[in-house]
């Protein structure tokens, strides 16, 4: 019997970093079981056995792609089930954390998102009020649900590999019966740059480029970091929605965030007032982002961005 | 139709906010509207508004779980446009989490629903405080209703929903039937302001208030005593504080980079 249960959906040819670290948590907690949704390469279960998963629990049905979240909830209640596990890890996604949410109620489970490290004792870790307080929090019932954010742990393989059993979980009867349907997916054009929740920099352009991404593109390039932006960039179309740090958009807490012509009102300090560390660079030098900034630089962007793109270019040879 | 929109009254994230209590509660001194919710109430008020209004039947219902102070939000609700408010209110109720919340609401909304059935229960993309966007999905869940979150456009017709949404690596069309639990981003409109009309017209619009007892709700289920999670501890984080902030110079962005080095970020 395991004690926790990973969750992995679609891990597709090999397991994200985020995936890893949840599996390094897990066996932190004890005997770790894995649910996976969607295909399972060769070389996925591989890694799954690296990294210490006993058993590997796979869906009846190959269609609960084509539902938003409660057949993935039921299917994974049955796996915790079958598994003996108390401890469930998913991912912080928008998905995961619904999915967590659903499998709360089926399992009577106390569920704690946006979790950054777990004790032994099952007390999760997190920020609440836009990063202003830190606090511990712990499930009363026999059954936990946490989703675990990414950059919490760095990944590391089990000291003895395992061969894990697989198992064929069945689906409930019903579970789609009740769930929406998706009926077409466009993807997005990739845009080859980190994955901005999961990045270790991230550069952010807010009001101050004026519809003018290409100095915050250049030194995110130059620095391998993620593009993020102020509501105000997004609203004005100048860049996608998907880029928005802040309240209402992406938290981030990468090691080094520099922040380009936005003033950081607490809608974007929300967002990424966790970071380690934060550049800023803005005009107004009565910009409240100059309070948290680590390092503050009054200055015009378009100046002193591509100066230091040019620097690092140089530096890295 | 008959829509429930789920409002929630919050702290201002404009000031300092703070937990207090044995229980590490939020303080709700200097509550508002939580700003996510003012789509979902927009997106209601599009949706009746398309099918006549009022005169033709439709409602909007304002629906908030809270403290005294929660029908402040479902009064701003009303000034805004809502038909009708309902304020779940019961001192059992306090420290509730999420699952006691959704448990709570479930309760309220099939209340609602008993005298005529309801269609559509709308809510934000998350609370601006909690921000845990638990609660949708443990509703539809709840009420065995079809769940369609973070929905950036909106379309019912024919008792079906059609709604896009929109991922970092892709969007999607999800289509249901009616009734269903819909929360909604902040992309999907641009919420009005209450107007001068609105306002004077709110003030003889009725709320409702329901107790525990009301809707049938044993108060053990609900409050510290039914969440199934509890906060054992809370410390403020020290403020940030300022680092060093220079002025340019011509050499701004070569010194930007020699700090990176030094904190060896590059």
């Amino acid at each position: 019997m395991a004690n926790v249960l990973v969750f992995i959906d679609n891990p597709g040819q090999a397991l994200k970093k985020s995936s890893l670290e949840l599996l390094t948590i897990a066996r932190s907690l004890g005997e770790t079981a894995v649910a996976v949704n969607g295909e399972l390469h060769d070389g996925v279960a591989a890694a799954l056995g690296e990294h210490g998963a006993v058993a590997v629990y796979r869906p009846s049905a190959q269609d609960l792609d084509d539902y938003l979240v409660a057949p993935k909830a039921a299917y994974l209640a049955e796996a915790v089930n079958a598994s003996g596990a108390t401890t469930v890890l998913v991912e912080n996604s928008p998905e995961g954390k619904e999915i967590a949410a659903r499998l709360g109620v089926r399992l009577g489970a106390g569920v704690i998102t946006d979790v950054v490290a777990v004790d032994a004792d099952g007390t999760a870790h997190k920020s609440v009020l836009a990063g202003s307080y830190n606090t511990s929090a712990k499930a009363t019932t026999p059954h936990t649900v946490l989703t675990v954010k990414a950059n919490s742990v760095t990944p590391e393989p089990a000291a003895s590999p395992s061969t894990p059993e697989t198992v064929t979980v069945d689906v409930p009867a019903g579970a789609t019966a009740s769930a929406a349907r998706i009926t077409a997916r466009e993807p997005k054009a990739a845009s080859g740059r980190p994955d901005l929740t999961d990045a270790r920099i991230v550069v952010a352009g807010g009001r101050g480029l004026d519809g003018d991404f290409g100095p915050v593109e250049e030194l995110a390039d130059a620095l391998g970091a993620a593009v993020g932006a102020s509501r105000a960039a997004t609203d004005a179309g100048w860049i996608s929605h998907d880029a928005q740090v802040g309240q209402t958009g992406k938290t981030v807490s990468p090691q080094l965030y520099i922040s380009a012509g936005i003033s950081g009102a607490i809608q974007q300090k929300a967002g990424m007032q966790t970071a380690k560390v934060i550049v800023a660079v803005n005009k107004d030098a009565e910009s409240p982002v100059f309070e948290i900034a680590d390092f503050g630089i009054v200055g015009d962007l378009f100046q002193v961005l591509p100066q230091a793109t040019e620097e690092i270019k140089k530096r890295k040879g | 139709m008959k829509i429930i929109v789920l409002v929630k009254h919050v702290p201002d994230a404009q000031f300092d906010r703070h937990l207090s209590g044995e229980g590490h509660t939020t303080d709700r001194d200097e509550s508002i509207l939580s700003e996510l919710d003012e789509y979902a109430l927009e997106a209601a008020l599009q949706l009746t508004e398309a099918r006549g209004g009022s005169k033709a039947g439709n409602k909007v219902i304002a629906l908030s779980m809270g403290p005294a102070g929660a029908v402040n939000a479902i009064k701003k609700s009303l000034q805004i446009g809502a038909s009708e408010g309902v304020h779940l209110t019961d001192g059992a109720l306090a420290g509730s989490d999420a699952a006691a919340t959704s448990l709570a609401l479930a309760a309220a909304i099939r209340h609602i629903g008993a005298d005529s059935p309801v269609d559509l229960v709308l809510t934000g993309m998350a609370s601006t405080d909690g921000e845990t966007s638990l609660v949708p999905a443990q509703l539809a869940e709840r009420l065995g209703l079809p769940q369609v979150t973070f929905a950036s456009s909106l379309d019912v017709d024919g008792g079906r929903i059609t709604a896009r949404r929109d991922a970092d690596t892709h969007s999607e069309t999800v289509e249901a039937p009616l009734p269903a639990v819909v929360s909604v981003t902040d992309q999907i409109n641009e919420p009005r302001y209450p107007n001068f009309k609105g306002i004077i017209a709110a003030k003889r619009k009725s709320i409702t208030t329901l107790s525990l007892a009301d809707v049938g709700v044993d108060p053990s289920q609900v409050g510290h005593a039914g969440s199934w999670t509890t906060v054992t501890s809370a410390e403020e984080r020290p403020p940030r504080t300022a680092g060093t902030i220079i002025t340019d110079e011509g050499d701004a962005g070569i010194k930007l980079v020699d700090f990176l080095a030094a904190q060896k970020l590059l």
